[in-house]
């Protein structure tokens, strides 16, 4: 009987069309792993290049001679301060911005139009919010180019972001619970205040997390804004804390790298890589962060 | 349920009524300042509110008005001519040239290029990850994508300029470092992020019942993918590729580092170029407030912010349409 055709055995062109179809599995499989590939080898040669510079030493001493010599503590806490007054600034207008827009935004052109502008602004090249910073505050405002300056353009630059992030937040408050508090005679703020942001600040607190690794990342905004390649800063005790003014420049992870990059004379390259490797571990640290936040959001929701 | 307004208990107004107010947007009925419907000292929070929602529209008129502002005594004097179709750039010299062809060609070239690698493989991965992986692989390739997009542009930069530099010297002959190919490489990596996680988007908006339509016909799933779910999810793939342009042609930091920056048409992929979003950054120091040159940097600004709203404006109306479409 084995002679006889099977009627149920594919044809050749069945054949031939099972067979592409498997190789287009792999052909899709080939390009996502072309993505993570690249990936773990970049991460993996800032790594190994840049572990022996790590030091204590060579995250509390300040740069000298262009970078070549010391370490990075003066852009390393430069960062800080210009990543904690850029979200003093963007965290309160985004927050409101983001309440106005889930709880109070009636569906009209108005609205429509500040979803455009949140759209746009989200689209703008980050070398163009520094020619607004520069145009806005030290052309028109007379202002420095100063801490204060850079941190002001870059909560321009993360606007988007946490108003973004807000409104999902508030938006995934199920609208039963705000009927059920005006229905006990509550206001629309007291609603807001005592049911929406308690059951949402997870989700705020994850969109704040996201603007600081933006803000600690971004590079082209401040260069033009305030922040310098090197400069002397207090080296001594207490002052070591505090080295920048508001309205003065100052120097900043991003930055730093930037201008470490290209030659500097007599500088080791490990201490490059070193920088690199330091501003990379914390923009990936503070985007886990961000990760895990939602991870435990999503398993503890109760609605 | 048409209590009148002012003796609303619930106040605010804030009775829901079920009216057309759908999406998450709360019943508007205006709050009555003074009345029973708010606590004193209320509407200063409201207002602020108010004031916070515009703040967006706000930002996005600023921008455009100070950089108009700042580029603006140089635009009568302009030569048009000459900055479109000219690629002599010598903004420091006696007699200063500003023709920035070279740099929009730069620019575009750079951008196209690393769309040419990026789209592929990101199309490729998104693919795979929504229809293709099990659970495990697709939380392990979104992680990584996570991470890809984490990464600083400045960070960017420096790899290219320390690590794909030497690389391309030594197997793609190139005589310098920087250059096109090495900026779009850069590129390409940073743009694949935005592009997977939005065709994924695109492509999970497409109902199960296509895809349940298509195999009971016969189709595997290969056939189910490009005859099927390509047409369904074109829109939103579509807005994908465009942001994903968008992303490469105002990136600055990493092509200002990786692109080698000498203003030249480029003939071959291994030719050094220089971009519009380099040139601002590199140029800027240099140049005197007032003077033309910081002028003419001003308005490379405005063609940049104009070339990037339309393109992103134009794909965020793209992926809405498309989303009215799957729900209708």
């Amino acid at each position: 009987m084995r002679e006889m055709s099977n009627p149920f055995a594919p044809t050749a062109y069945e054949r031939r069309k099972a067979r592409t179809a498997r190789v287009m599995e792999y052909v899709f499989l080939a390009m996502g792993i072309a993505l993570i590939i690249p990936m773990l080898l970049i991460i993996g040669v800032i790594v190994v290049k840049g572990w022996p510079a790590l030091s204590w030493e060579y995250l509390t001493a300040n740069p000298m001679r262009g970078g070549a010599v010391g370490g990075i503590w003066g852009p390393l806490i430069g960062t800080f301060y210009l990543t904690v007054l850029c979200l003093l600034i963007v965290a309160p207008v985004g927050i409101l911005a983001g309440i106005y827009l889930n709880e109070y935004a009636p569906d009209n052109r108005l609205t429509r139009a500040i979803m455009i502008a949140v759209t746009s602004l989200a689209g703008v090249p980050s070398i163009v919010h520094a020619l607004f910073g520069l145009g806005a505050f030290v052309a028109a405002m007379h202002l420095n180019k100063s801490l204060l300056v850079a941190a002001a353009t870059l909560a321009v630059m993360t606007l988007p972001v946490m108003i973004t992030s807000t409104r999902e937040a508030l938006a995934a408050v199920p609208r039963n619970f705000r009927e059920a508090c005006w229905n006990l005679g509550a206001t629309r703020w007291q609603t807001i205040r005592t049911i929406v942001l308690p059951n949402s600040i997870s989700g705020i607190l994850t969109g704040v997390i996201l603007v600081v690794a933006r803000a600690a990342g971004e590079t082209a905004p401040i260069m033009l804004t305030g922040a310098v390649a090197s400069m002397w800063v207090e080296d001594e005790g207490w002052a070591k804390f505090t080295p920048y003014r508001l309205d003065e420049q100052f120097m900043a992870m991003a930055m730093h790298l930037n201008s470490i990059a290209r030659d500097v004379p007599g500088m080791p390259e490990s201490m490059k890589f070193g920088s690199a490797l330091v501003l990379l571990l914390l923009i990936l640290t503070i985007n886990s962060a961000a990760v895990a936040l939602r991870l435990y959001l999503r398993r503890r929701k109760r609605w | 349920m048409s209590l009148p307004p002012a003796a609303a208990e619930p106040p605010g107004g804030a009775v829901p009524t079920g009216d057309g107010n759908g999406g998450g947007v709360v019943g508007r009925v205006p709050a009555r300042r003074g009345g029973r419907a708010m606590f004193r000292g209320e509407w200063v929070i409201e207002f602020l509110i108010r004031l916070c929602g515009w703040s967006s529209i706000i930002c996005v008129a600023a921008i455009f008005y100070f950089i108009i502002q700042e580029a603006a005594p140089v635009l009568p004097t302009m030569d048009w001519g000459e900055f479109f179709g000219s690629v002599i750039w010598r903004p420091t010299s006696a007699v200063p040239r500003y023709g920035a062809l070279a740099l929009i060609v730069g620019n575009l070239a750079v951008a196209i290029v690393a769309m040419a690698m990026a789209v592929p493989l990101g199309l490729g991965a998104a693919v795979y990850i929504s229809e293709f992986a099990g659970p495990r692989v697709r939380e392990t390739m979104k992680i990584a994508i996570e991470v890809l997009a984490a990464v600083p542009s400045i960070v960017w930069g420096f790899i290219g300029l320390t690590i794909i530099s030497p690389l391309l010297i030594r197997y793609a002959g190139a005589e310098l470092g920087g250059n096109l190919l090495n900026g779009a490489v850069i590129l390409a990596l940073m743009s694949v992020p935005l592009i997977v996680s939005i065709s994924e988007d695109a492509l999970r908006a497409v109902p199960d019942s296509y895809r349940e339509a298509a195999m009971a016909l016969g189709a595997n799933k290969w056939e189910m993918v490009r005859r099927v779910l390509f047409p369904a999810a074109r829109n939103g793939l579509l807005a994908a590729c465009m942001l994903g342009v968008g992303r490469a042609v105002g990136e600055t930091m990493a092509v200002l580092l990786a692109t080698g920056n000498v203003v030249q048409i480029p003939h071959s992929f291994v030719d050094p170029i220089k971009t519009l979003t380099a040139t601002i950054a590199a140029e800027m120091g240099e140049a005197t407030p007032g003077q033309p040159h910081y002028q003419v940097l001003f308005l490379i600004g405005i063609l940049l912010l104009v070339i990037t709203c339309a393109i992103n404006v134009i794909a965020d109306f793209i992926i809405k349409g498309a989303k009215a479409k799957a729900n209708a």
